[in-house]
């Protein structure tokens, strides 16, 4: 995400690096350079320009600090700019005082309305919560169905009357339906138009008048180009929106929209969809992502995935059998478990600080690596997995012709369990922790 | 003929009033063409989504005809930056190929209108008395095959499904024997949208691609490229990546260009990868998706 845009800004630093200090000759050029990359990520013309002006008139104002290089500088301020241009703290959806709370999705055909309805239900009932989702899009051949299954997969029930109701009609039945069946999340999919018009909003400001929702959100497709500001003001004029779910933020060089968006309507961007998979949507978090922009990586995001997944009592006893130093292949095996439940290879290495992106870029994520490491280590018997040495050479043949694989394949693995066990030894000298730990810290 | 000029033109009416309005009035603000006119319209093109590089080569190509004819009436203008901005688009002919069935394979990003695009096109080619079959290969999106279907119904195609979540390329390997054995003449894919950044959903597609390479030779004689016509310059990334996974792709289909005041994406296509646009889609209707003509369609953001 925002990928071109921190390939420039880490050109601007390069740029600078060597110079003296900030002179109005340097911040033009850099800020040629800005605006070029934020119009290239579609920030929209008049954000970019006010932008531009705001970081000159701080650049210029800011004398020459000892301590920092003209390039950390500059940095700096963009970074700074970019936080408050984007919000300065992730706003999450309020929860009503008395359920249920109702959710109102609205936004333009294509944009992820219906995915990012599945999706909210998801993080909803990650958080304790009983939603009920109401499919309203009683347009779009196949929309109420496509809500159905996904209802299916959450175990979330779904009103949907067919095609003869009205939209707001449904929505009624699922407000009714919540205080009755004691769900306390109310999710609205309503349908989408080609382009905005009066129709769309006459249906909108219908349902919004006759179930009062909590809160409206309006979804818009994180590839939008130049309209995407057009499209977040005439919703918010008439609907009053209380913010954005930006959604295909997975992708590459985009996210302008973010940034418009925010800076036109004032109201904040509460979630992206970052994946195809209903649990591919992330509370957004301007500080984060100003981070991600300039290179900086996104350790916060790295280290809640982590808490989210790992079990903390599982966690507590790896700990104590690698401080005793018997650790062995079956808490290896639960171990991968669990980083893949932290989600896919690749979105976990673009977290880390530091990574190049472009140089990601073509490069193939072994997605299925955990998979067959798991199915080499269901081949190997409780024994084999207790005491590893007693793996021989007939044994690994049996262990590859049981698991699909090849000896290769088998030994790898053995020896990535011989390093790690290395690693943990060294670990467990005194001090270690707070030097690898020193190790991960970005720009210092 | 004039419905469909008609048509095209109410379709852009948004774009139009958008773009060429600005820069009418723009136009009316100057007494001479001089540099800060030039910068107008450079934001002007900036805010239709045509992206940097090609604005400033659309705005040198217009200071170079301004001095070739040698005038710097602002009237003028207008005339100079159609004849520029539709030799960026150029001429696109559909590829030629006698073959039957043709066989058309729709790619594109989730949410750019790729199923309602062959859904469109199965209506366009029944029109002309031709027997389509359409393909399910979207098995992915959860009720994208009844979507579909529904429009293989109002098309009257053949339809070819199999369940939610199975190989896309079995469906395809299936619709290219239904339509050898049906004698169809156009068999169109609609495949399952992917961010063009998913390596190993572009090596599904790629196998799609060889299936029905597999099984006729010279197929797939199109490979279609729908692009949301609101994108910004991410579209620039989806067609290189799209293009170079699949070998090339043979045209473009630019949607939802009635919903916006832009569409100027289209230009930086032209310049950068010379991809022509085939297909946009104007309105809702099922009659909506029309062949794409360049001079037309920049006649139609002038007049």
């Amino acid at each position: 995400m925002f990928e071109e845009l921190t390939g420039r800004m880490e050109g601007i630093v390069r740029n600078l690096r060597g110079q003296g200090k900030l002179t109005e000759k340097n911040i033009d050029e850099s800020l040629r350079q800005v605006r070029r990359a934020l119009l290239e990520a579609d920030v929209n013309f008049k954000v970019a320009r006010t932008f531009i002006d705001t970081v000159k008139v701080k650049a210029l104002g800011q004398g020459v600090l000892r301590n920092l290089s003209p390039g950390q500088q500059m940095v700096g301020i963009v970074h700074q700019e970019l936080i408050s241009l984007m919000g300065e703290e992730a706003v999450e959806v309020a929860i009503a005082e008395s359920p249920p709370t109702i959710v109102m999705l609205a936004g333009l055909q294509g944009s992820g309305k219906t995915t990012a309805t599945g999706k909210l239900a998801h993080h909803f009932l990650g958080a304790g919560h009983r939603p009920i989702l109401a499919a309203a899009d009683v347009y779009r051949p196949a929309a109420v169905k496509q809500l159905q299954v996904l209802g299916e997969q959450l175990e979330v029930p779904v009103v949907a009357l067919g095609d003869s109701r009205s939209p707001l009609a449904i929505c009624k039945v699922a407000v009714d339906r919540a205080g009755r069946e004691d769900r306390d999340v109310v999710i609205l999919d309503t349908a989408g138009r080609l382009h905005v018009d009066e129709e769309m909003m006459e249906e909108l400001r219908g349902i919004r008048g006759a179930v009062h929702p909590h809160e409206i959100l309006l979804v818009v497709d994180g590839m939008t180009g130049q309209d995407a500001v057009n499209v977040a003001e005439a919703f918010d004029q008439d609907l009053d929106i209380d913010g954005c779910i930006l959604t295909k933020m997975d992708g590459d060089a985009r996210g302008g929209a973010a940034l418009s968006i925010r800076q036109i309507t004032r109201k904040p961007i509460k979630f992206v969809g970052v994946g195809e998979k209903l649990d591919a949507l992330e509370v957004f978090h301007p500080e984060r992502m100003a981070s991600r922009i300039l290179g900086m990586g996104d350790v916060v995001s790295l280290v809640e995935r982590a808490q989210a997944a790992i079990d903390v009592e599982e966690a507590r006893k790896l700990e104590t059998k690698l401080r005793k130093q018997t650790f062995d292949l079956e808490d290896f095996r639960s171990q991968l478990q669990q980083l893949g439940k932290m989600g896919s290879m690749q979105e976990l290495v673009e977290m880390m600080p530091g990574v190049n992106k472009k140089a990601l870029k073509g490069m193939d994520m072994d997605e299925r690596a955990l998979v067959r490491m798991d199915a080499i280590l269901s081949s190997m018997t409780r024994h084999e997995r207790a005491r590893p040495v007693v793996i021989n050479g007939s044994r690994r043949r049996r262990i590859a012709r049981g698991s699909g694989t090849s000896v290769q394949e088998v030994n790898q693995l053995l020896k990535q369990y011989n390093m790690m066990q290395k690693m943990m030894k060294q670990l467990n000298r005194p001090g270690a922790l707070e030097q690898l730990g020193q190790k991960m810290l970005p720009f210092r | 003929m004039l419905g469909v000029v008609r048509r095209l033109r109410d379709g852009l009416a948004k774009t139009r009033d958008g773009f060429a309005r600005r820069i009418q009035q723009a136009v009316g603000r100057y007494d001479r063409i001089d540099e800060d006119l030039l910068e107008e319209i450079e934001s002007i093109l900036l805010q239709t989504d045509v992206g940097v590089e090609t604005t400033l080569r659309i705005i040198d190509g217009l200071r170079d005809r301004a001095v070739d004819r040698r005038t710097r009436n602002p009237d003028d203008l207008m005339d100079l930056l159609r004849e520029e901005m539709a030799d960026i688009l150029g001429d696109a002919p559909a590829p030629a190929s006698d073959q039957r069935p043709r066989v058309i394979m729709i790619v594109g990003v989730n949410g750019s209108g790729k199923t309602t695009t062959a859904g469109k096109m199965a209506a366009r080619y029944a029109g002309e008395g031709k027997k389509v079959l359409i393909a399910a290969a979207d098995t992915f999106r959860a009720a994208a095959i009844d979507q579909l279907e529904v429009w293989a119904r109002r098309a009257e195609a053949d339809f070819i499904r199999h369940q939610h979540g199975s190989d896309p390329s079995a469906v395809v390997y299936d619709a290219m024997q239904a339509a050898t054995a049906r004698d169809a003449d156009v068999v169109i894919i609609d495949t399952a949208g992917r961010l063009h950044t998913r390596d190993n959903l572009m090596e599904e597609l790629k196998k799609i691609k060889r299936t029905t390479g597999k099984q006729m030779d010279g197929a797939p004689h199109e490979v279609l490229l729908v692009l949301d016509g609101t994108t910004g310059q991410n579209a620039l990334s989806q067609a290189r990546v799209f293009s170079e996974a699949l070998g090339g792709l043979t045209g473009i289909a630019l949607t939802k260009l009635d919903g916006t005041a832009r569409g100027g994406i289209v230009f930086a296509i032209g310049v950068h990868l010379g991809i022509p646009v085939r297909f946009i889609g104007v309105g809702e209707g099922i009659e909506d998706l029309q062949e794409f003509d360049a001079p037309a369609f920049v006649d139609a953001l002038f007049n």
